[in-house]
């Protein structure tokens, strides 16, 4: 916005608010009122033309529908809450946005200034309470505060590594009365989003590229966030290099391209697990070397040097050292580092890491995808077949479990921003909301939720959202009656003591009738097409309770503490290459 | 963990900062998160109008504290955070003693143990003698131990505070590399 459109008028706190809301380019908020937030509430009510508010049933759930929301658009999510207990249940929100660098700006009501430390009603300490867990926490006090601490608060969430910043604002601040000016954000004195990258790192990454012979790549979300999905595909094609993407990187390259070798970690790739051990590059683009990607960090890629490209410098060698540190957005290096990529081929390195891609489909998707006839169907068989049916450009959001390690292996990808998933922090509850925030924000995409029985029930509540809204949430129930995978691990490390993991379900199928949402059961395999049909078919939200086998395993699994290669493809059976 | 334990010493971090409020909270998660105990801390304005300075002391291993550093300077309000070790800083701290005055003058040994430590005497009343004493820690705790025979009925030690041994205040290089910044900013429109 330039000079000349800078608007002077005497309004009030809560209304300034909303106009730079507006002026960032917000169409749309996820909030729920109460008494500390109420005057925004009121000036909203004037405002409903130019911004949609969707009204959720659970702070938590607005939140999540932000993530959702933000991750499917690439925009920073809004959320308006009030304070005390509608603020604290934005707390694992927040901690998850944190973790998974989701850009959100949320707007906590606060009591009255003169009130601050005496314990008034619904008080909470919020920026006390979420400084560890938010990029940027700040009150605001007075209304001629607002329209500054708010285009800050949009600055800092989308730029540099993104993240969610929240504005309290003290009842007196959205009350009292400013002349209103808005400018824009792009500089602060004590923050740099835009490192300068120093020519010699570039030298010495394509060096080390131009001398690989066993290179990798290891995508992550940095790959997204920065639009640099066409500079992966370039890297990759000209050098040759086989790709690995993180949980947030799935999507960055279709899953169907030749490059793409599956997911890294836990669950990941065989290929991509028995390669990093193997490599002598690691080329880690826009990801931060998880624990749940290197497993044992001690033993992690042995034989490789390490390029390292993050925004965020406190990444490099916190978990795993590197030899060139790339300090810049993914998309910024590459387009810097391509010119200097010589054209190479690595045939034997791919018939390696093909070689392992096909004892993988052998031992653990075949078993995964096509069972016996008249056996219990699988969570991998379900999101393949539900993948294929909605076609190209689908996103997939899913739960926190099994639900989401079987829909990341399994979902086919074909366009960024096509997964959606609680990596870092392992909400349970995040789906069903996130996919709200995912359809609002792209009407033009199909959106499939995949939950497990335990998450779906974190955050029902917001069937009712669904409900209000018509948002066309196709939400697949992936329904073992059980915690899927704490009993994965149950089985596997604790003796097959199922504690507490046993659920008593509802009749999802009624709950959904009770919100006017189209549901039906699922138990048989071979009816299982039919019913997908019906629900891609269907005009608005269905759910599809499909019947899970409570046996299924997540697999291929590094166990946790354990090398990254050293990868179980059924409970009693280790890869080996040969 | 790794198998070769870095060996810990004690650190000097000083953080240059916008003088914010809650900053000092911020600045000691990323301590307590790493089970770091801050063994001082002192906050002060800088040589540059506008921006304040906290200096930390902590015991920690040089990668630990490397990573601090690093976590460090993501706090928004956080211009730049630099490590040091003793050896890189001209440092001190205040310690105040109150000693009751009867004991202390009959032991006649008040003006030896004045001039021993190069301390001072700020306030004498008939019940109290306040004595000042800066310097590194060894030497205000030597203080501390020639004073317990007289009874010390209060003791405080102020958290270090550092300058650098290299000329110039380093937050310096940071500013001028922002200034660049935003002037490439403002003729980008």
């Amino acid at each position: 916005m330039t000079t000349e459109s800078k608007q002077h008028d005497h309004i009030n706190g809560a209304e300034a608010l909303l106009r730079t809301l507006l002026a960032e380019g917000v169409d749309t908020v996820f909030g729920y009122p109460g008494g500390a937030i109420l005057p925004v509430y009121d000036a909203l009510y004037d405002y409903a033309d130019r911004l949609r508010h969707i009204l959720v049933r659970h702070e938590q759930g607005a939140m999540h529908a932000a993530q959702g929301y933000a991750r499917a658009t690439g925009r920073t999510g809004v959320v308006i809450v009030t304070s005390g207990p509608g603020a604290a249940n934005c707390v694992t929100g927040l901690s998850d946005a944190m973790m998974d660098s989701t850009p959100l700006v949320v707007i906590t009501g606060q009591v009255g200034a003169r009130y601050l430390g005496s314990d008034a009603f619904q008080e909470t300490d919020v920026v006390a309470v979420t400084q560890p867990i938010t990029k940027w926490s700040y009150q605001v006090r007075s209304a001629d505060e607002v329209p500054e601490a708010v285009a800050k608060a949009f600055y800092i969430a989308s730029t540099g590594r993104p993240g969610p910043v929240v504005l309290d604002i003290a009842k007196d601040a959205q009350i009292g009365m400013l002349d209103y000016d808005y400018r824009p954000v792009n500089f602060i004195r004590s923050y740099n989003p835009e490192p300068v990258i120093d020519h010699d790192a570039f030298v010495r990454a394509a060096g080390l590229i131009n001398e690989a012979r066993r290179p990798l790549i290891l995508a992550g979300q940095g790959v997204t966030l920065s639009g640099a999905g066409r500079q992966l595909a370039e890297l990759a094609e000209r050098a040759s290099i086989p790709v690995g993407c993180t949980l947030l990187g799935l999507s960055a390259i279709p899953t169907d391209h030749p490059l793409y070798a599956g997911m890294a970690g836990m669950h990941g790739a065989v290929a991509v697990n028995h390669a990093t051990n193997r490599a002598d590059l690691i080329i880690a683009l826009g990801m931060r070397f998880d624990d749940r990607v290197t497993g044992n960090t001690d033993s992690y890629a042995p034989q490789a040097r390490v390029i390292h490209v993050d925004i965020d410098s406190s990444e490099f060698g916190k978990t795993v050292a590197c030899d060139v540190a790339l300090h810049g957005d993914v998309a910024t290096v590459l387009d810097g580092l391509l010119p200097m990529i010589s054209p190479a081929r690595h045939d034997e390195w791919l018939a390696l890491l093909a070689d392992c891609a096909a004892t993988e489909r052998a031992e653990v998707v075949e078993r995964e995808l096509h069972r016996r006839p008249g056996s219990p169907m699988t969570m991998g068989e379900v999101a393949r077949a539900v993948g294929e049916a909605a076609g190209p450009g689908t996103i997939a959001v899913t739960d926190v479990g099994q639900n989401q390690m079987m829909t990341a292996r399994y979902f086919p990808l074909t366009e960024p921003r096509s997964f959606i998933s609680s990596g870092g922090l392992g909400t349970m509850g995040f789906g069903l909301p996130a996919a709200i925030g995912a359809a609002v924000g792209r009407p033009d995409r199909t959106v499939c939720y995949f939950g497990g029985d335990g998450g779906l029930q974190m955050t029902v509540q917001e069937l009712g959202t669904i409900m209000q809204y018509g948002i066309p949430v196709k939400m697949i129930l992936l329904n073992n009656n059980f915690l899927g995978n704490v009993r994965q691990w149950q089985n596997m490390f604790f003796g097959a003591r199922f504690s507490q993991t046993p659920l008593l379900n509802p009749d999802f199928k009624a709950i959904a009738a009770a919100y006017g949402i189209a549901a039906e059961d699922v138990a048989r395999r071979e009816d299982l097409p039919a019913a997908i049909g019906r629900m891609l078919a269907h005009d608005g939200a269905y759910l599809l309770n499909v019947a899970i086998d409570e046996t299924d395993m997540v697999f291929p699994m590094t166990p946790p503490g354990h090398p990254v290669d050293y990868i179980m493809l059924t409970p009693d059976k280790i890869f080996s290459h040969d | 963990m790794t198998k070769n334990q870095p060996m810990r010493q004690l650190f000097t971090v000083t953080v240059y900062s916008e003088n914010s409020v809650g900053l000092l909270n911020r600045v000691s998660n990323i301590f307590t998160r790493r089970c770091l105990n801050i063994e001082d801390v002192s906050a002060s304005v800088s040589s540059v109008p506008d921006i304040h300075k906290l200096t930390l002391t902590t015991w920690a291993d040089r990668p630990t504290m490397e990573k601090v550093v690093a976590q460090l300077e993501k706090i928004v309000e956080v211009l730049k955070v630099f490590l040091y070790t003793d050896e890189e800083i001209v440092y001190q701290e205040i310690a105040l003693y109150k000693v009751p005055t009867t004991e202390l003058i009959s032991s006649g040994e008040l003006e030896t143990l004045i001039r021993r430590h190069s301390a001072r005497l700020l306030e004498v009343t008939p019940e109290y003698v306040v004595i000042e004493k800066t310097g590194h820690p060894w030497e205000t705790e030597a203080l501390f131990d020639c004073l317990r025979r007289y009874g010390i009925r209060q003791f405080v030690r102020s958290g270090r505070v550092c300058v650098t041994k290299s000329p110039v205040e380093h937050i310096d290089i940071f500013l001028e590399q922002q200034r660049e910044r935003q002037q490439k900013l403002n003729e980008n429109g």
